[in-house]
């Protein structure tokens, strides 16, 4: 790509460049982020490795609290782990042990956050304040509690505290192979937990009471679902932060959902989101040390969900808006064939004898022009009509397409009147809305109750729109003759 | 083998025996003192207006909600013994029919007990799925996701489910709400295969109409049993005034008072 433009630069040159670009934003060399990317530096194995099984727990415990419509409960649990942290810093620092010991910091945190998780669910169930109050109540008073707390340890002659924040909002740096270890162990767990009890926790999910009549211990397992959020939430206080571990109990999963209608892809994807997120996101930290992990690895995951929102195969925007696109068409060609069929009713000679000029179409109803020229386009390719010049004819294929159409709609009419108690004037509305999702068992049905037989098509219940439009438009050839000649061209 | 095809032994015990049984929500009485037995291979209907606590008797004898006290027996049984003969079908409004699973995933949900933990599902659960799917006549949408389906195939999935346990009792809570004509058709023409295989089914029931050409037996129930027996003898319109009329019967003061006490402590 260089060597073909003449005044580029060399490749030497090039190299120098891009090195002093990188270096101007924190890299020193070109060795260093090929180091880091070929996964040759211990410090940064060990940091990937942690934050990709992380990643990949969280993305799996989070598609059974997403579907078990427990997705925020992660966020309170995270955020009551903080005095946890600092209550076991002071008593570290007055025992005399070693107040960064990871194991110790996170024992606490599990403390305070399973604290949380039971103050809930007291406030819940012992009081009239709803689920989500109760959260907001226990989420902000711990978490408050556990800066006040820090605020303290900052203030005391020991000082020491330079690093607790980083469990705020996540610091990858300062992980040591010790703590990719113990964090390896309880994604394992949890993730092993959520696999061996797969089955059980689709049918507690998907139906809790069937499952308690079919003696699963559903409380047993519900419980055991949050202890692996609580798990899930103190493993990611180091990589991503408090603050943000919901991110990665949420995210991938409802960004999974986007791409499959089953459970099994569905933990998948999500896992696999997880797993992206963790490794990108302190992967761009350690090359660019300003960026902080945890900000990165929720703006990953944002990423992963923004495009899963809208290309996902099963339920994004733009798959679903061509969905909806061919639905409208779908109607529309309906639509036109029962105006056609309705424009040539009654009259001697038959249906596929019968032209009709667009501008009659056009006022049979209220098309918008482009719409209509649309419709006749697809209706001649999809051979219901002939078209010659402004003249339409139905074709056999066509004309018995528009009957059946007709009947349905019509049918679904004599429906509303006679059974559902609706004014015949209104009908034509309502039966537009609901014509199009007539399958055939229901039109069984309508033909048993309104005892019609299988071949003939019921005359409309109301003036058809035509009929007025046909007055309206012989009265305005009167007031006004240029008018029609003009639409002729 | 389609699923209940086979006949099940008569035996001395009675499918289903309520004693005394009182169920109470947060102190508030549900059911008072309900008691009655049911005699083996009835269909049996259980009607009652709203509130009645018609699908917290189901519950209650299932043991998912507590007893205040009371006994219930199934085959001379406590339940936790005679789960594997009882069938429960659940209203189809109590889950998210937007789960990411297919039909036939949801008909081997029946399963899984007789699968056990840490098993995968395999193949011939999926044959057995599929002869459950066939019985009630959607076997062509095993693998729609569970979303797609209307209101009759909706619960046509959730009876499936129940009869690939090939239980001997069968618990139904509104089974005909909202289903098309077709489908209550054929519900009603399975659940009357079943009892003539001497199983026992007893269904939550809405449309009064119907009661005497469904059921054989009925039990009339507004928080305590008003009557219960055959049809022909208890289904009567003085039954019905006792059951439905009186919006606020004293039971229902005695009840709302206990529940305005709770509540201004």
């Amino acid at each position: 790509m260089i060597a073909s433009s003449g005044n580029s630069l060399s490749l030497p040159e090039f190299v120098q460049h891009t090195t002093h670009l990188l270096a101007s934003i924190g890299l020193s060399s070109w060795e260093q982020a090929y180091r880091l990317l070929s996964f040759q530096d211990h410090n940064t194995r060990v940091v990937l490795l942690g934050t990709a099984m992380f990643g990949c727990a969280a993305g799996i415990v989070g598609v059974f609290t997403l579907l078990r419509k427990r997705a925020l409960m992660g966020d309170a649990i995270s955020h009551a782990t903080l005095p946890g942290i600092a209550i076991s810093f002071l008593i570290a620092t007055h025992f005399g042990w070693n107040e960064k010991s990871l194991p110790l910091l996170l024992a606490g945190a599990t403390i305070t956050g399973v604290l949380g998780v039971l103050a809930i669910l007291v406030v819940r169930n012992s009081t009239k304040i709803k689920e989500d109050t109760a959260l907001g109540i226990v989420l902000s008073v711990f978490f408050g509690a556990g800066i006040a707390l820090l605020g303290i340890i900052q203030q005391m002659p020991l000082g020491h505290a330079a690093g607790l924040e980083s469990f705020i909002f996540g610091k990858t740096a300062s992980m040591i192979s010790s703590d990719t270890v113990l964090i390896s162990v309880a994604s394992l767990l949890c993730l092993s937990f959520c696999l061996f009890f797969f089955k059980e926790l689709k049918l507690l999910c998907f139906d809790e009471t069937f499952a308690g009549s079919r003696g699963y211990p559903t409380t047993t397992l519900d419980l055991m679902l949050m202890g692996s959020v609580v798990v899930i939430s103190i493993v990611g206080l180091q990589a991503v932060g408090l603050i943000m571990v919901v991110a990665l109990l949420v995210i991938p999963a409802a960004a999974a959902r986007f791409w499959t209608d089953k459970l099994g892809s569905m933990t998948a994807i999500s896992a696999c989101i997880g797993t992206l997120s963790g490794i990108c996101g302190s992967a761009l930290s350690a090359i660019y040390p300003r960026l902080p992990s945890g900000a990165m690895i929720v703006l990953f995951c944002a990423g992963c969900f923004t495009v899963s929102l809208a290309v996902g195969s099963r339920r994004g925007l733009i798959i679903r808006s061509i969905r909806r696109m061919r639905m409208n068409r779908s109607i529309a060609g309906q639509h036109f064939l029962r105006t056609m069929f309705e424009l040539t009713e009654g009259q001697e000679a038959s249906l596929e004898q019968q032209e009709i000029s667009i501008e009659k179409l056009n006022f049979a109803r209220t098309w918008n022009p482009r719409e209509l020229s649309d419709t006749i386009r697809r209706a001649t390719n999809a051979e219901w009509i002939t078209r010659i010049g402004s003249q339409i004819r139905l074709t056999k294929k066509g004309r018995i397409e528009a009957e059946r159409l007709t009947r349905e709609h019509r049918l679904w009419e004599l429906f509303l009147i006679h059974h559902a108690d609706f004014a015949p004037s209104r009908v034509d509305r309502e039966a537009d809305h609901i014509e199009h999702v007539l399958e055939p068992e229901i039109v069984a049905e309508l033909e048993a109750l309104l005892s019609e037989n299988q071949k003939t098509i019921p005359q409309s219940p109301h003036l058809l729109a035509h009929h007025v439009a046909e007055d309206e438009m012989q009265t305005r050839q009167h007031a006004e003759p240029t008018h029609s000649s003009r639409n002729r061209e | 083998m389609q699923p209940l095809e086979n006949q099940i032994p008569t035996t001395s015990k009675s499918p289903l025996s309520v004693q005394d049984l009182t169920v109470a929500y947060h102190r508030k009485p549900v059911l008072w003192d309900v008691g009655f037995e049911i005699p083996q291979g009835s269909l049996v209907g259980i009607v009652g207006p709203n509130g009645a606590g018609k699908s917290t008797l189901l519950k209650a004898i299932m043991g998912i909600v507590p007893l205040a006290s009371g006994r219930v027996q199934i085959f001379g049984k406590n339940y936790r013994k005679a789960r594997q003969q009882v069938g429960y079908v659940p209203q189809k409004e109590s889950v998210d029919w937007d789960f990411p699973v297919t039909v036939l995933d949801v008909v081997t949900m029946g399963l899984y007990k007789k699968i056990g933990w840490f098993r995968p599902v395999a193949g011939k659960h999926r044959t057995q799925a599929l002869q459950a799917l066939e019985s009630v006549g959607i076997a062509d949408l095993a693998n729609r996701q569970i979303s797609e389906l209307s209101g009759g195939q909706q619960q046509r999935t959730f009876l499936a489910r129940a009869l690939v346990q090939d239980a001997e009792l069968y618990l139904m809570d509104e089974p005909f709400a909202a289903v098309d004509a077709a489908t209550e058709n054929a519900i009603i023409s399975m659940l009357r295969k079943m009892k003539s295989n001497g199983r026992t089914t007893i269904v939550i029931h809405h449309d009064l109409q119907t009661v005497p050409t469904y059921f054989d037996h009925v039990i009339l129930l507004n928080m305590r049993v008003v009557a219960d027996g055959p049809v022909e003898k208890v289904f009567n319109e003085d039954n019905l005034n006792k059951t439905y009329g009186g919006r606020l019967t004293l039971l229902d003061e005695v009840s709302e008072a206990m529940r305005r006490r709770e509540r201004s402590l």
